[in-house]
């Protein structure tokens, strides 16, 4: 069980889990701020029950802070392990003849995304924080829809989130399929579930992206 | 056909090398690339100069000897070939060819494009291999049945000649194909399921001891592979070693 900590193929599966921990949580904040789109008063809803429950404030939120940090952290370990393997770089690589440009640059797409976790933690992580815990102003469950809006008010802000959305796109074409694979699922059915990952990579931005547009544009 | 090569040259494993630019005359397409190296260096020894140093054997394909970096490519632009049996009739006349040895720290170079590939021994060493005694007692093998896709399975791992590509494809210079196969040869046999749980766990202890990088999937080692060595075989590898794993002290 030692070795197991240390080996190359257990933090390749660690990176896997994370990441599907992540992709799990990308679907379940994407259902709640589509739904912003349609019911303002369901987004309210479900909102406050988020900011308010202690099982998701206290349990989920630490695990997912962890899940996040794990996964940059190991990322920047492994890529930085990867670039001691080969010390004397090829003079002419071509990379892009056996390997697709997505999985060939995670590192700069997850860098884009990380970018975009501050920014999107500037917005409304730490405000919610200041509010919640710090200022310990009374709740109104009634807020937060507004506050959503108002954030994609700046053309300039909702540019940045569609790029980043884009880059996220790219992190996922790679990274949700490949995950099948670290966890050793490689079969008859891996066809199947790398166009289910690829058809999410796709649909679950490009969601967040009407999203922030449509709010946007409704000013 | 008239080329430009640029060589790597490095005198020995320590000296520090560099590309160096050679023209190269006379070379025909139904040569194969080392053929072309031999033209090569019957130009440079009748010049006077230190011929350019490569590795090859069997020149057949099947030995795993040939070992070259072209244009950016382990074993060129053609797919499912060795260095040997790439032909020149992929190239243009006047065209500028890059030459070098497969890169990684585990596979230091010895000189020119000559590199040293016992790292992958090394993890044959660990546990590429059945403990059968066969002294005088060999045992059919055919006397125990085995299911014909496992077997052809495990034929299709067992055609890895341990050439390299993979890791020289690589951009992380990650050995989990070739180790992969290794693993799998034996894992989808009933002859390698005695040492199954220990020959996973010291294998891939070995590749990682050795400093090959971490696989990220991206799936250039199969593409480049000329033995169409398939990433099932590192799926297979990583639920053998993630098992191993929970059931060894």
């Amino acid at each position: 069980m030692s070795g197991l900590i240390q080996s190359s193929i257990a933090r390749k599966v660690a990176m896997a889990l994370s990441g599907l921990f992540l992709v799990f949580f990308l679907l379940q904040h994407f259902s709640i701020n589509f739904i912003s789109l349609f019911s303002p008063d369901l987004f309210n809803e479900i909102s406050h029950f988020m900011g308010t429950n202690p099982v998701v404030q206290f349990l989920l939120q630490p695990i997912l802070i962890f899940a996040v940090i794990f996964h940059f952290v190991m990322g920047f370990v492994l890529e930085i392990k990867n670039n001691k393997a080969r010390v004397v770089k090829y003079a002419k690589y071509n990379g892009g003849a056996n390997a697709s440009w997505m999985s060939r640059n995670m590192i700069l797409s997850g860098l884009v995304v990380l970018a975009f976790l501050g920014l999107h933690f500037y917005d409304f992580w730490v405000p919610e924080i200041v509010y919640k815990y710090v200022e310990t102003n009374p709740e109104l469950p009634t807020r937060y829809y507004e506050e959503l809006v108002h954030k994609f008010e700046s053309p300039v802000r909702t540019g940045l989130y569609v790029l980043s959305f884009v880059f996220l796109t790219l992190h996922l074409w790679h990274g949700f399929a490949s995950s099948f694979q670290s966890v050793g699922f490689n079969n008859k059915f891996s066809i199947a579930a790398t166009k289910f990952a690829k058809v999410f990579a796709i649909a679950i931005p490009l969601g967040f992206v009407i999203v922030a547009v449509v709010h946007h544009l409704n000013h | 056909m008239k080329l430009t090569l640029k060589i790597w040259r490095q005198s020995d494993a320590k000296a520090k090398g560099n590309i160096v630019d050679y023209n190269v005359t006379g070379i025909e397409g139904d040569m194969s690339f080392l053929e072309m190296l031999d033209v090569l260096n019957e130009q440079l020894i009748a010049k006077g100069d230190d011929p350019v140093v490569f590795d090859h054997d069997c020149r057949e394909g099947i030995c795993g000897a040939c070992s070259l970096q072209i244009n950016g490519e382990p074993h060129g632009p053609d797919r499912l070939v060795t260095t040997c049996q790439l032909h020149m009739r992929k190239f243009k006349d006047g065209d500028t060819i890059y030459i070098e040895p497969f890169r990684a720290k585990a596979f230091p170079v010895v000189k020119d494009l000559m590199i040293d590939r016992s790292a992958f021994d090394r993890i044959q060493h660990a546990g590429g291999y059945i403990s059968v005694n066969t002294s005088g007692n060999t045992i059919d093998a055919n006397a125990i049945p085995v299911n014909k896709d496992d077997a052809d399975d495990a034929f299709a791992a067992a055609t890895c000649i341990g050439c390299g590509a993979c890791v020289a494809a690589c951009k992380n210079a990650s050995a989990m194909l070739f180790t992969s196969a290794k693993v799998s040869q034996y894992a989808l046999l009933p002859q390698g399921q005695v040492e199954a749980t220990d020959r996973v766990l010291a294998m891939v202890n070995q590749m990682d001891d050795e400093g090959f990088g971490n696989c990220t999937n991206t799936g250039a080692c199969e593409i480049e592979c000329p033995k169409g060595i398939s990433l099932e075989n590192i799926a297979r590898m990583n639920r053998e070693y993630l098992s191993a794993s929970l059931v060894t002290k």
